[in-house]
């Protein structure tokens, strides 16, 4: 099997020059023309100004992260392209280098572009954009033209996109777009194409696929499970989960409450939840700090509410657009006392969706707490997926009893009842023989306030057997790459994508003897203790590989399980992983382990 | 509120519980719980019809104490969840029921951003200006030199005027009354349960073990009747009711205050119960199946 054949295209300028929207639209023309796409974008905490760029991997195989090396650099930005320094630097031999030819190409970026041996190409993207009449910040338009055109893209594919986003603002907008891409796209193909030497096959009969981020995929996922109300307050990246819900309120029937704070987001949801609507709320991590008092309340009186905690770098501010794994014993541990909570770790798109589902589900059939964790990387990542792997989800309501049934019943309602597998019947306030109020206080099978020690020790047993019973409903880590290899990286969250390439990226060499797979968790709590030691015992060299600084489902594991990983490899600069970089460590550690066996 | 449901032939033995109070013989709260229930009797508001939300507090332990749908939550967030809770299910009554300290101390947060909301909820404060159920603290409405074991030397801090915070803050019924007049607190109660919007209920009340002084024969010294004192008071003038607010002879005055009749409420603009005004609890969950395909395809 030889190297996936990709080419990675890198558009970078300040913010409020479109770089997001220019990267979204060329990821999604290049997807139409029939290539497999990973995109992600890439900014700084600001609104103006500052340097972003927006990376898209294409090949004709499926590709779930960014390469370090790109093939195409575009620069938006004919002020500040001295900042694209360490990108030239990036670009492969024979690379473009897309400018404007009024743009300064200094000493330093020369000197980049000699070092690489990319093919610097200054073009008229401000005349070309001006020159029609439109204005100069279509020079983007024009570059995604180049872009395409040095691609080989049909030009329908690119069109269609760029007509569909700003037909929304005007049709004479769109017109002037569409013909400002067009002749970057020609300018291209007579100037630019001849000089490049790399290419992808397209295949036109790709058909429909979806580009759409983590965090779109999550609240989609919710969505479709019934979830009616969310609360919150924004903090990237968790933001977009809630921007999903308040774009369409009005046509998906959301109730949807951008709140004072992170504390009134959570407790808005709970009271929607203890009255029996599906309710969610979403944050990042200082956020997720302010919540944690009332997830014990969710705990304590048995509430099923939905949290999505997208992380990103911390403590306290950190790094605010930036990508990390650090949230995840806190997850698990959130709040004082002990009460049952589930944490699920999605590492996909697919699994984005899922976990949407599966918490919704999970939290009224164990009526208590879900968390979702996602990070920076899933929440803004977006790769090609059929849109028949978002299914129309079965809902489970668990014991929740039915108008008909509370009809019926003979004997006074116990919202607390005790039951084999912690789990009690739950009828909802607003029924005739319901009435019950429960107490954030210990409190008995009725819900009344009681410090009986006793009824204390059988109230903390019935919560806790929640957590067991739930155990064998959480989803086992599942391998990636090869069943049998000599070293597997254990993952959670968005390391999914980057296991799933260095895999490809190793295993493909010819020249590394051995095989090498992961084991990724996509559900972590409570941890299904019998399934894992089940694949763990397939596993002959653990890698622990995590976006934190202190391994931290390595910590969970031994602490539960007495496993101990043979290495660890750690990123924590707020930047993913990619395949090149793990590719590298992994063989370091064999030629180690051969050093020391 | 806006009460959506069929009225009920209620008496007080349908709120009787054989739960045994943990209040102090003689605390204020004995007189609101009974004013409480009084005005859901004569407002026809039936045990399962209501949600009474509370804080953590003496007070807060008031639905533990009668037989009506509760949720005893968190200190200073029941203003949250009551108006989560009223969003997801406009059928039922909900109260916010707090303390001084849970309601303008740790929770004035919430209180002020409800108002401003006019989320259809009734939150009755209970203030007593001191901390009881952690022993005797001042509070946020204490009155400055009051002393307590965090004030030993007395309180240097002016207090809060909850009135006058909640005209400013844009609640859309503003009254007033005290635990020795159940009579007079139902009266105030049934009038916020029926007024349409945020209403906010000051409950002057006693506390027996930690504010000695402020006592029942202190309180009949000091509370008087708006409508009494100036029969032509008009209480949807919001000047009128700034001066009596801003009125700083130490005495109280006590009925409705302020009372709004024009602000929508939050639920009425809320787009998703505007579409189907059934209560959001009863919308269906059946996934409408074109809409998801058209979501998907708006990704391609």
């Amino acid at each position: 099997m030889s190297q996936k054949n990709q080419i990675s295209i890198k558009v970078a300028g300040a913010a409020g020059q479109g770089v997001e929207s220019g990267g979204q639209g060329l990821a999604k023309a290049l997807r139409r023309g029939g290539l497999h796409i990973f995109g992600v974008s890439d900014y700084m905490s600001l609104i103006k100004g500052g340097h972003n760029f927006f990376q898209i991997t294409v090949s004709d195989e499926p590709v779930y992260c960014n390469t370090e090396k790109i093939h195409i650099l575009v620069s938006f930005d004919p002020q500040q392209v001295q900042d694209t320094v360490p990108h030239i630097r990036e670009l492969h031999e024979g690379g473009i280098f897309i400018l404007d030819e009024g743009a300064k190409v200094d000493p330093a970026m020369q000197a980049a572009i000699e070092e690489v041996g990319a093919i610097c190409c200054p073009m008229p993207l401000v005349k070309l954009a001006t020159e029609i009449g439109g204005s100069r910040i279509m020079m983007n338009t024009v570059a995604l033209g180049a872009v395409a055109g040095i691609m080989q893209l049909p030009f329908e594919a690119l069109d269609s996109v760029v007509r569909e986003n700003f037909a929304k603002k005007s049709t004479e907008l769109a017109d002037k777009n569409s013909q400002v891409a067009k002749s970057g796209y020609d300018f291209a193909l007579q100037n630019l194409v001849s000089k490049f030497k790399y290419s992808v096959k397209y295949d036109p009969a790709m058909g429909d696929k979806m580009l759409i981020n983590g965090n779109e995929a999550i609240a989609f996922g919710s969505w479709a499970a019934g979830c009616r109300f969310i609360s919150f307050y924004p903090m990237t990246p968790g933001t977009s989960v809630g921007e999903w819900f308040t774009k369409r309120n009005s046509k998906i029937g959301v109730v949807t409450k951008h709140t004072e704070d992170e504390i009134a987001s959570i407790c808005m949801a709970i009271g929607a939840a203890q009255v029996g609507v599906r309710s969610m709320t979403t944050t990042s991590g200082g956020g997720f700090c302010l919540m944690v008092e009332a997830l014990g309340l969710a705990g304590m009186t048995e509430v099923g509410v939905v949290v999505v905690n997208a992380m990103r770098g911390g403590p306290s501010t950190g790094l605010p657009t930036r990508t990390e794994q650090a949230d995840l014993l806190f997850a698990i541990h959130s709040s004082h006392g002990e009460f049952p909570k589930i944490v699920l770790t999605p590492g996909t798109i697919e699994q984005c969706y899922e976990a949407g589902i599966r918490a919704h589900n999970l939290a009224e059939k164990y009526q208590t707490p879900v968390i979702i964790l996602t990070d920076q990387l899933l929440a803004a990542e977006v790769y090609d997926i059929s849109p028949d792997k978002f299914e129309i989800p079965h809902i489970d309501r668990g014991k929740l009893l039915s108008k008909e049934q509370l009809d019926k019943l003979e004997s006074n309602y116990l919202r607390y009842e005790f039951s084999a597998d912690g789990i009690s019947p739950r009828a909802l306030q607003g029924h005739p023989k319901t009435v019950h109020a429960p107490a954030t206080d210990e409190h008995d099978e009725t819900g009344h306030i009681t410090e009986d020690a006793a009824n204390r020790i059988k109230m903390m047993d019935k919560r806790m057997q929640k957590l067991e019973t739930a155990r064998r409903d959480i989803k086992p880590p599942e391998f990636i790459g090869p069943e049998n290899a000599d070293l597997t990286m254990i993952v959670w969250g968005s390391t999914y994508g980057v296991a799933y390439e260095t895999i490809e990226l190793f295993n493909r060499n010819p020249s590394n003897k051995q095989k090498i797979n992961a084991l990724h968790f996509s559900e972590l709590w409570p941890l299904p203790k019998d399934k894992i030691q089940q694949a763990l015992s397939k596993v002959k060299f653990a890698v622990s590989v995590e976006q934190n600084y202190t391994s931290q489902l390595a910590t969970l594991l031994r602490a539960e399980l007495g496993y101990e990983m043979k290495k660890f490899i750690n990123r924590y600069d707020g930047r993913p992983l990619t395949a090149e970089e793990l590719c590298t460590q992994v063989q370091e550690i064999f030629a180690q382990s051969l050093i020391t066996a | 509120m806006v009460i959506t449901q069929e009225r009920q032939t209620v008496t007080a033995k349908d709120f009787k519980t054989e739960q045994k109070s943990t209040w102090c013989p003689g605390c204020g709260d004995f007189g609101i719980l009974s004013a409480v229930q009084m005005a859901l009797v004569n407002a026809g508001v039936a045990p399962w019809q209501v949600l009474l939300v509370s804080g953590i507090g003496c007070g807060s332990k008031l639905p533990d104490y009668i037989s009506a749908n509760g949720y005893m939550t968190l200190h200073g967030r029941a203003v949250s969840i009551a108006a989560g809770a009223h969003l997801a299910n406009t059928d039922l009554v909900t109260f916010a029921i707090t303390g001084d300290g849970d309601g303008l101390g740790i929770g004035i947060g919430h209180a002020i951003h409800n108002m401003r909301r006019n989320v259809d909820i009734v939150h009755i404060i209970e203030n007593n200006e001191v901390y009881g159920l952690t022993k005797g603290q001042y509070s946020p409405t204490s009155k400055r030199g009051f002393k307590t074991s965090t004030s030993p030397e007395g309180s240097i801090e002016f207090s809060v005027n909850p009135l006058a915070l909640a005209l400013t803050a844009g609640a859309t019924f503003i009254g007033r009354s005290y635990s020795g007049d159940p009579k007079h607190a139902a009266g105030i109660i049934q009038q916020a349960m029926e007024h349409k919007g945020y209403a906010l209920v000051e409950m002057l009340q006693t506390c027996p073990t930690y504010n000695k002084t402020q006592n029942n024969d202190w309180y009949k010294e000091q509370t008087y009747k708006i409508e009494e004192e100036n029969p032509s008071y008009d209480n949807t003038n919001r000047l009128m009711a700034y001066e009596l607010s801003q009125k700083d002879d130490g005495r109280y005055p006590m009925g409705v205050l302020f009372i709004d009749h024009s602000r929508p409420t939050y639920a009425e603009q809320v787009p998703a119960l505007q579409q189907n005004k059934a209560a959001l609890i009863d919308h269906s969950l059946d996934l409408d199946s074109q809409l998801f395909e058209k979501i998907k395809a708006s990704y391609n």
